[in-house]
Order: structure tokens, then sequence, then C-alpha cells
């Protein structure tokens, strides 16, 4: 329940700077106003159809992401041409900010879904990449002398000793791939979409000073991002890495 | 079974050529159990690692079986000196099956050779278990069920049980022992311990260093089951000792 105390901590500082009086309650709501907007969008299906939105626009960017990630740096890892090609283009794509080509995506893609799923493209993709491709090249040289020593080549080596060798790093990969996407995704929907989602909801908000809207649309953001971070990761992890002692869990 | 014909190995340093391994020859019989013994630099790993055909040599002959090694091959076993050779995310059966299925023996039938296996070493109450919930002994263990599980006529170990506390080893050296009387195999094992080399070789190959060469054949001929403290022991190891720190002050 640990994290729970300090996400309520948290909301109580807010609650008590919103209620100080020290600035305008339209633009600082309370926690129970935002709460009430939040509500009544949820129970509407407005808050549903955004975050919806989101998230398709957020997986589609995000399996694309892992396809190329995973693929490119498995290559890389193997093949010395295919690194000696990529790797230069890696190190001049990636410090590029995802959002710093949406006016780029969106001239030659339009407004809308093509755009901002590829600006979550561009984010997820180097995250995924570069953990396959280190995760690759850490493989133990001992697991790969006893899996040959008993007659491992080619694809069974790879599927049966590389790949679940490499998952710690894969697996941390797609973690941090989630977690670009996901913040691209929301500034993406600021610029690039033409209806819904909650990064434009935020932004269409401003529009008409709706802070309260803003804050539910941000509770929900947290809410979808924290969700995935803590059960679908974390389980991936615990059912993997972690039941095989590849990572450890952290002492008290 | 394994004829080994004046191998060396050379390999380019920085500073010029270094000769590893020299003209070293010796055979094992079928169901023998060799070990190679010296000190670190002697090429003892260095020797196995051919046999295991990782690399081959810059000159001379291995034949195992009768077939000259060529590269990595199902008929030789191997076993390493590091706990952390074992497939962390596979269980000990799963390790222990993982030459079967190679071969594409079928599930069930993998199944049930591995956990014989492990039976062999003691450990069939553990198949379920992953390598991190294992003593490094047992692990050791599970290793040597995994090399014999392929039916490999040849076990090569790379000092085993070195990283071991001496109570394990002593133990793990009695069941290796059992296991090798149970099955047969030839065993070439690498060690620097002349006790481990008496208590578990028919014949000792000592080595030199820089560069390796085979120093002695020394046969052991003590029956079995040996015991550590008797007479004859002490008198071996004396003798194998001596071959050793008289090469040092050449």
């Amino acid at each position: 329940m640990k994290p729970l105390f300090s996400i309520t901590l948290f909301l109580l500082v807010y609650e008590s700077v919103a209620r100080s009086g020290w600035f305008a309650p339209a633009l600082v709501p309370t926690l129970p106003v935002a709460a009430n907007t939040l509500a009544s969008m949820l129970a509407d299906g407005t808050m549903a159809r955004h975050a919806l939105n989101t998230l398709l626009r957020v997986f589609s960017g995000l399996a694309l992401a892992a396809g190329v990630g995973l693929v490119l740096g498995f290559l890389m890892a193997r093949y010395r041409a295919v690194e000696a090609f990529f790797l230069p283009l890696v190190s001049a794509l990636m410090p590029i900010p995802s959002l710093a080509w949406a006016p780029v995506f969106i001239l030659w893609f339009g407004l809308g879904n093509t755009a901002t799923v590829l600006i979550v493209f561009y984010a997820a993709t180097f995250p995924m990449l570069l953990n396959t491709w280190t995760g690759a090249r850490a493989v133990s040289p001992l697991w790969l002398r006893a899996a040959g020593a008993m007659g491992a080549r080619g694809a069974a080596m790879f599927w049966k000793v590389v790949v679940p060798a490499a998952s710690p790093f894969v697996i941390t990969g797609l973690r941090l791939a989630f977690q670009r996407a996901w913040i691209a995704v929301v500034g993406a929907e600021m610029l690039a979409a033409s209806a819904f989602g909650l990064g434009w909801v935020i932004f269409d908000a401003k529009e008409f000073l709706n802070a309260d809207i803003m804050l539910a649309s941000l509770a929900v953001i947290g809410a979808i991002g924290f969700v995935f971070e803590r059960l679908v990761f974390g389980a991936l992890e615990r059912t993997t890495v972690q039941r095989w002692g590849m990572v450890r869990t952290a002492k008290a | 079974m394994i004829h080994i014909r004046e191998v060396s190995l050379e390999y380019e340093t920085p500073n010029g050529k270094v000769l590893a391994v020299d003209k070293v020859s010796f055979n094992a019989a079928e169901s023998e159990f060799v070990c190679l013994v010296g000190p670190s630099g002697c090429g003892k790993t260095t020797l196995l690692n051919m046999i295991a055909g990782f690399f081959p040599p810059t000159a001379g002959e291995i034949r195992v079986a009768g077939r000259a090694v060529s590269g990595q091959g199902l008929d030789r076993g191997i076993v390493f000196q590091d706990f952390a050779q074992l497939f962390p995310w596979r269980t000990a059966l799963g390790n222990v099956a993982f030459g079967l299925e190679m071969k594409g023996v079928a599930k069930a039938e993998r199944e049930r050779i591995a956990l014989e296996q492990l039976r062999l070493v003691k450990l069939e109450k553990f198949a379920g278990a992953y390598p991190h919930h294992l003593s490094g002994g047992m692990q050791q263990r599970v290793a040597i069920a995994r090399a014999l599980a392929y039916n490999p006529g040849v076990l090569l170990m790379d000092e085993p049980f070195a990283a071991l506390d001496a109570l394990t080893r002593e133990e793990m050296q009695r069941l290796l022992a059992e296991v090798w009387r149970a099955t047969r195999k030839t065993v070439v094992y690498v060690t620097h311990n002349v006790a481990e080399a008496v208590y578990l070789a028919d014949r000792v190959v000592v080595m030199t260093p820089h560069p390796g060469r085979v120093k002695a054949l020394v046969p052991i001929r003590l029956a079995r089951p040996r015991d550590a403290l008797s007479v004859e022991f002490l008198h071996y190891q004396k003798q194998l000792i001596g071959q050793l720190t008289r090469q040092e002050e050449e």
C-alpha cells in the first residue's frame, strides 16, 4: 500500500494549495471540482472515447517501434555490416526530439492519426532498438558455448538462447519505449490530432480556461500510465526475468 | 577413444607469437578417467577447449572415437567451472533436456531421460527448480546431468568443483566417481588440485607451463572407492607434487 501513501500525500499538498486562496479557483480547481468533472466525463463516455483514441495511437506506434527495434537490434548485434550501416543513422536520429518532427509529419501526412502514430513510433523506436542491441551483445559467452556444445545452431540458438538471455534488456527496452510513447502521444495529439485523444482534450480545454477538464485528463493519463507500468510491465517482469533470477528484487 | 597427437596451439599477441600448448600427445582409452594437472598457464584448459572443438589446434591432430575433431559435436559433453553455465530461464529439468531438444527428441521422451539423469546426480526432487534457487554444488550437478543427458561418449570437465567449498567439493568428487562408475564415460578432467586428481583419475597427465607441455603420465593404481587418507594415496600425491615442483626449479 506504499504507492497509495505517496500518491495520497501528493494530492493532499495539491489540495491545500488549491484551497489556500493564493490562486484563482478557475485556474487551480480543488480536487472535488476536478473529480466531479472527471466523473461526468467518465459517465457520459467522452473520457473513454478520448482514452481509447489515445491508446489506439500509442499501441499502433509502440507495435511498429517494437517490431523495428527488435528486428534491427538483433540484426545489428549479429551482423557487423548491419551495425556499421545503422549505428551512425541511429546516433544522428536519436537526439532529435520526436515532437520536433511533428510539423514535418503534419506537412507530409496532414493532421490526424498517421502523423500522431509516426511521432509515437519515432519516440519509442530508439530505446527498444538500443536495449535489444545491447541485450543481444551482452549474452554470456558461456551460455553460447554450452548451447553450442549441445548442438544448438542458427535459429535454435537464436530463439532458445539469445532471445531469453537478452530478455532483461528487451523488457527494459519495452518499458522505456512505452514511457516515451506515452509522453509523445500526448504531445503529438496537441499538435497533430484533429479530434479526440487525451492530449487533444487538454489542448482544447485551454481555449475555454477549463482547468478542471485538463486536470481530469491529466489524472487519466497518469492512471493509464501507472496501470501499464505497474501491472502490465511489472507482471511481465515477475513472470519472466524475475522468476528466473536474472534480475533481483530490491530488498526492503 | 581420444587420441591427441603432437597438438600445438600458437596465438598472436601484440608482443609476438605465444606458444600456449607445445606438441602434446596422450590417449584416453574407452571409459578411462584422465586428469590434466598443472599450474595455471600450462595450457590444460586450452587443450580441453580444443578437444571440445571451440577452436582448432595450430598443429597436430585430435581424434575422438576415430573421427578428427572439427568444431563442437554431440559426441562430447562439457562441464565448465562457472556455475553461471546453466540457463537461468530454464528449470533444472529444462536445462538437462536442452541437448535432447536440439537433437529433436520428443518432449515426453526427453523429459523422461532428463529426469533419469537428475536422479543419477540425486537431484530429481529439484527438477522444477530454477538454477538461482539451487546451491553452487547443486548447479554443478545439474551441469553434469545436462552434459550426460544426450549420451556423449566423452565427458570433458574444466575444474567443475574449483569454486566450491572444501566439504562440498569432496562430496561432489564422491558423487562424480559414482556417476562415472555408473555411466562408464571417457572423462577428461582438468584440475590444479593434486588430491582431486589422485582421487578421481585412472591416469594423470602432468603438465608444465610456458609453453604447455606434458611432463609425465602417471597411472593411479588404487582400488575404488579411494581413501584419501591411505598411505598409498598420500604416496601418489607426493609423487605428483614432486613432478610439479621439480619443473619449477628447471
